[in-house]
């Protein structure tokens, strides 16, 4: 049999492979699930990963899409994966996103149809206070209580998605929209639109966010000493204790932190792609950033270049539905697939395998 | 509105009904977290028995037969968990919102084809003489054979807990695997075994849910079922009779939501509908609260993975 034996320091080479093979071997069970489904496997990989980037016909449409599905992605997975190194389990971002999207466009559609240059800017910050508070239930609950935050998180994206579903056919419903469910079409209220910054793309300030994101959290994590003292939470709790740090302050951190950008995802998507508040609002951008946090090894540049993969199989999969009738579900399953396949991988990063001779 | 329309034994008969999908998840969860493992993949699991027990149901015509396959097929999936957190040493949370994620699309893709049709009928059986004891026959003694086996299962695990050496083996394994394992038991053997008998009750449960709860199959059915049992759990501080009563409340709180609802009380549905996860914080928070200083009852080793080292 084989034997595990702790490496002394993780090795960088495997950490950076564990994320390309996974993608691999993701591929290769996807294509035999595509065939059993009764797809060409090769046909809809090449769909799914190469012709949302290299088709002509498709490309000029799909790039832009993938900094649009993965803006709200990797601004999620940034603020989970905090709290993640930290052992702090925030699964309930979906929820936190819904309530951003809701509180900011609250807000705004409450001063239609005044025009002014203060409401687009208060108006992100209200969806960031929305998602912020949303999350700041379970940060309050378990540093008060030692209340589970993973269910509580959780418990609270079913409430989130009620919240919704009594704004979309209620409180926010478009009184001109002649009975239809869901609010105004924000894009169409010029103060309170994100729109699109490059002519024809769709490409929103979200993006631009994702990315400035990017560098801020990079900065916290490897250049504070708030992102050591988070790390030393998650690694040794002991630890942290003893060097004088409050675990409770901390852990209240991750989540609000991940609330807010959550929060920010939300409001950015309600007032730019999506346009308005209505019932199918979400799309689930909240769990995928969880794997998003993980294929990116949670690392800010990991996750960036992690949130354009997962965001290419969003786009890749909407064309495979379009071209080849695969159904949706086939992309989660995708996902899920790669997941597992990431964790399992991390064996070989931390520990040597050796094998034992016979005795 | 008229609260007199709610008739108060069919109430309690159809109170037991809701519950009994989660009283199976969460004892199914119940005997994984004792052996030290936390699966937070239940309600992977369990959709992926509801849309296997409606299948074969369906396809045999026989509801019995699905329930079944349900079994297996939340099993077959708990297996999987099993090996990435057993072999693979992966983390346990994040395996389980895989286990989740993957579940939840696989359900899905099985079960499109078979959205709007009718599942085969699960009979009843009614217990002769109980059965005709007024009030209390209609709720307790005119169920389907589920239930009576979800019954059971509460007093057998109960029973295989504090009572068989076996149970006392489960647990110590949970509680520190390490000492357990220099014992001499298979810490490995016995977590992949109570994950497996874990993923079959999730799976048990959710073809409950599709096949006599509902009883159909929409896409996404187990709404947060699965997450509710994980809830239950802790709130039953690992104890079995507690999990009956705490999923019995949970689903007492979920048949009155829906006979508001459906006698047309002055309350939005939404707002209704949001009780029952309300309901599960409120009761994660009452439990922590009242033993605030460490949770009495958790398994010692619970999420950790166990290395073997000698």
């Amino acid at each position: 049999m084989f034997k595990l034996i702790p490496r002394e320091n993780v090795s960088p080479v495997l950490s950076l492979l564990g994320p390309l093979f996974s993608v691999g071997f993701t591929m290769l069970i996807g294509g035999i699930l595509f065939y059993f489904l009764g797809v060409d496997p090769f046909a809809a990989i090449k769909m799914i990963f190469w012709d949302p980037l290299m088709s002509e016909t498709f490309s000029t449409y799909s790039i832009p899409q993938i900094f649009i599905k993965g803006a709200p992605l990797i601004l999620i997975a940034l603020g989970l994966s905090v709290g993640f190194k930290a052992n702090v389990w925030n699964i309930g971002a979906e929820g936190q996103y819904i309530m951003g999207a809701i509180f900011g466009a609250s807000f705004a559609l409450s001063l239609y149809p005044l025009e002014s240059i203060m409401i687009f800017p208060t108006m992100v910050l209200m969806g960031i206070i929305g998602g912020s508070l949303w999350s700041m239930i379970p940060a309050l609950l378990k540093v008060k209580f030692n209340v589970n935050e993973i269910l509580v998180s959780l418990m609270l994206v079913y409430v989130a998605e009620q919240i919704l579903a009594l704004a979309s056919l209620g409180f926010l419903r478009n009184p001109d929209g002649a009975g239809f469910p869901g609010s105004r079409n924000l894009s169409q209220y010029s103060s309170a639109s994100n729109s699109e910054l490059i002519m024809g793309t769709g490409i929103h300030l979200g993006v631009l966010l994702s990315l400035l994101m990017v560098v801020f959290f990079y900065v916290l994590l490897f250049r504070h000493s708030l992102g050591f003292k988070i790390k030393l939470l998650g690694n040794s709790p002991k630890a942290s204790g003893f060097s004088g740090d409050n675990p409770n302050k901390l852990i209240f951190l991750c989540l609000t932190l991940s609330g807010s950008l959550a929060g920010l995802a939300g409001i950015m998507e309600v007032a730019g792609p999506a346009g308005q508040i209505n019932i199918d609002f979400n799309v689930g951008y909240g769990f995928t950033a969880i794997i998003v946090a993980f294929l990116g090894r949670l690392n800010p540049v990991g996750i960036f270049f992690a949130g354009l993969v997962m965001a290419l199989t969003y786009v890749g999969g909407e064309l495979t539905q379009f071209m080849l009738n695969l159904p949706a579900a086939a992309i989660q399953v995708f996902q899920g697939m790669l997941l597992f396949f990431l964790l399992s991988f991390d064996l070989f990063v931390h520990y040597k395998i050796k094998l034992k001779g016979n005795k | 509105m008229d609260l007199s329309e709610i008739n108060f034994a069919v109430l309690v008969a159809s109170l037991i009904v809701a519950s009994t999908p989660l009283v199976l998840a969460a004892l199914g969860e119940l005997i994984v977290e004792k052996s030290g493992v936390l699966n937070l993949g239940v309600e992977g699991m369990m959709i992926i028995g509801a849309v296997a027990g409606f299948i074969v149901g369906v396809e045999t015509g026989s509801a019995y037969i699905g329930m079944m396959a349900a079994a297996v097929a939340g099993a077959l999936l708990s297996l999987l968990f099993a090996f990435i957190i057993l072999i693979m040493q992966a983390n346990q949370v994040a395996s389980g919102l895989a286990l989740t994620i993957f579940g939840l699309g696989i359900a899905a893709l099985m079960g499109h084809p078979y959205t709007g049709i009718k599942s085969p009928q699960i009979s009843t059986i009614s217990i002769p003489i109980l059965n005709e004891i007024p009030i209390l026959g209609t709720m307790f003694f005119q169920h389907d054979l589920i239930v009576y086996l979800s019954l059971i299962s509460v007093l057998m695990i109960w029973y295989f807990l504090t009572r068989m050496r076996a149970g006392l083996i489960l647990r110590s394994v949970g509680e520190d695997h390490d000492v357990a394992h220099s014992l001499g038991y298979r810490v490995i053997t016995i977590r992949f075994l109570a994950i497996t008998f874990g993923g079959a009750m999730a799976g048990v449960g959710g073809g409950y849910l599709s096949l006599v709860r509902v009883p159909q199959w929409t896409e996404g059915m187990t709404a947060g079922a699965g997450w509710i049992a994980l809830a239950l759990v802790v709130f039953s501080g690992w104890r079995p009779f507690r999990l009956l009563i705490g999923a019995y409340i949970f689903g007492g709180i979920t048949i009155l939501q829906l006979n508001l609802q459906a006698i047309g009380v002055n309350i939005n549905i939404a707002v209704l509908s949001m009780a029952p996860y309300l309901a599960t914080i409120l009761a994660l928070v009452l439990i922590s609260m009242s033993r605030f200083r460490g949770n009495r009852g958790a398994p010692g080793c619970l999420g950790i993975s166990f290395v073997k080292t000698v």
